[in-house]
């Protein structure tokens, strides 16, 4: 067995166990976050599914941005994410962080959150009941086991592309650098 | 038989069933939790799958070197405490080291992994990890004084300070000590709702006030350790009590069976109950807890 094949192996195991072990930290400031409850406790028990709230950007693994983002709030987003540990995913929750939503033509939400954070999973409606948001889950789920969710290594690639998106809108840039 | 490679075999056994059997304990209080709260559940096995997720995540945070020893203190903490807990009545399978005045060894060394983890925690200048110190130093001055009192109640009673000599006294005698002196173990079981940190004592890293406290700047790895520690302290301070006062175990199925039993008294007691503020949990531990544990001195010393 060469060093490839044990790899692949090794891969195999993690994505597993990545897959059924998913810690989400719920950025809840949009109107969105209101659906994480039901989905957590006992009507929809995303717990079984090995799917947990971590208290912590350390300890997270999944990053739901739960409906519209306020040019303010993109800031702190940002710093989040950088502060999150390899591997990482992002949901965009909710139709305001696909296309803006409601909130198309608003001066202080971002539009599109692609453009700044690299999206996993989306998950649309406005607001997704508890069943999409599961549903949503699953398919990270799948995306894990193949091992398709890079969208961290994709921002870590086009890091040049995003802060330039993210200094548009954020015209003060005093952040702290992050050797993940 | 006696060689030390013997002994060292014995030391890596005990403590791998020490994680694998604290590890399911875990992930059962989870499951029985989410039934009690009409929810299915993760499986059982859900904590192993998270300790294999953490292990697997890669860890790129420095804040300072005690940041890094922290777990480590803690994990050496908990197989300390491993090591000198008895595991099995006759001690064949699982050679520890016992000696005279272990029982106030033990008395230290449980102390030694929390004060490593503020160590740990001070170091990363959270501001939610210095609360959560704060607030686990105040309760641990609270549980330690029941706790020391029915355990210096034992000494008294007994007139020895090794856990070995307590277990021959009750192989002895037939009876355990749960029922000869229990006062003292009404004082135990009370402080070890603190030990072990479930709900209404889960002030230090309460997940939703203090962004889990102590360990919130720890991911990946760091939190293994401590998650895996924390198993393996859990299943010594369990085989503590029963070696106290439920007799021991003669073979492992018994030891599981009496370990769990007791295990359901802090975890269901937390499953019914909301968080305590700090001072509420102090004022707890020095109400009843404290006076049984007055009682079970007085009785030890007057009967």
């Amino acid at each position: 067995m060469n060093d490839r094949n044990s790899q692949k192996i090794v891969d195999i195991i993690q994505n597993w166990s990545r897959k059924h072990s998913i810690w989400v930290l719920a950025y809840g400031t949009g109107c969105g976050a209101i659906e994480i409850p039901p989905t957590m406790t006992s009507r929809y028990d995303a717990e079984r599914l090995g799917v947990r709230g971590a208290a912590t950007p350390r300890q997270a693994d999944v990053l739901l941005i739960t409906g519209y983002l306020t040019t303010k709030t993109l800031k702190r987003v940002i710093r989040v994410y950088e502060q999150m540990q390899d591997p990482k995913y992002v949901i965009g929750f909710g139709s305001c962080t696909i296309n803006g939503g409601m909130y198309y033509d608003s001066y202080n939400t971002i539009k599109v959150l692609d453009k700044y954070l690299p999206v996993d999973v989306y998950i649309n409606g406005c607001m997704p009941r508890p069943e999409s948001v599961l549903s949503g889950f699953g398919k990270l789920q799948e995306l894990i086991a193949d091992g398709k969710a890079n969208g961290a290594q994709k921002y870590k690639d086009n890091l040049e592309w995003y802060r330039e998106n993210q200094k548009k809108i954020i015209p003060n840039w005093v952040m702290p650098d992050y050797n993940w | 038989m006696d060689s030390i490679w013997y002994k060292i075999l014995g030391a890596v056994v005990s403590f791998i069933v020490a994680f694998i059997v604290g590890m399911t304990y875990m992930g059962l209080s989870r499951k029985i939790t989410a039934r009690v709260q009409n929810r299915k559940g993760p499986p059982f096995y859900q904590n192993f799958i998270d300790a294999m997720k953490l292990y697997s995540k890669s860890t790129a945070i420095h804040h300072g070197v005690m940041q890094h020893f922290g777990p480590a203190f803690i994990m050496v903490s908990s197989v300390m405490t491993l090591m000198i807990v008895p595991v099995l009545n006759d001690g064949r399978w699982f050679p520890n080291l016992n000696f005279q005045g272990d029982l106030i060894f033990l008395l230290y060394i449980m102390v030694f992994g929390p004060l490593g983890m503020a160590l740990g925690a001070g170091q990363t200048g959270n501001p939610n990890s210095a609360i959560g110190v704060t607030r686990g130093l105040s309760q641990m001055v609270g549980f330690e004084i029941p706790w020391v009192m029915a355990l210096v109640a034992l000494m008294v009673q007994f007139r020895t300070t090794s856990i070995v000599d307590l277990m021959d006294v009750q192989a002895q005698s037939g009876t355990w000590l749960m029922f000869t002196s229990p006062f003292a173990f009404i004082a135990a079981i009370l402080a070890m709702l603190g030990m072990f940190r479930y709900s209404p004592f889960d002030i230090v890293g309460a997940p939703t006030e203090l962004a889990s406290g102590p360990m919130s700047e720890n991911g990946g790895k760091y939190l293994f350790t401590m998650m895996s520690s924390g198993s393996v302290f859990a299943f010594a301070k369990l085989t503590l009590y029963v070696d106290l006062f439920m007799g021991g175990a003669d073979n492992l199925i018994v030891l599981v069976l009496k370990t769990f039993a007791i295990y359901l008294i802090p975890m269901l007691y937390g499953v019914v109950s909301p968080r305590y503020r700090t001072e509420q949990a102090i004022r707890y531990f020095w109400g009843w807890p404290t006076f049984f544990g007055l009682m079970a001195i007085l009785y030890a010393v007057f009967f």
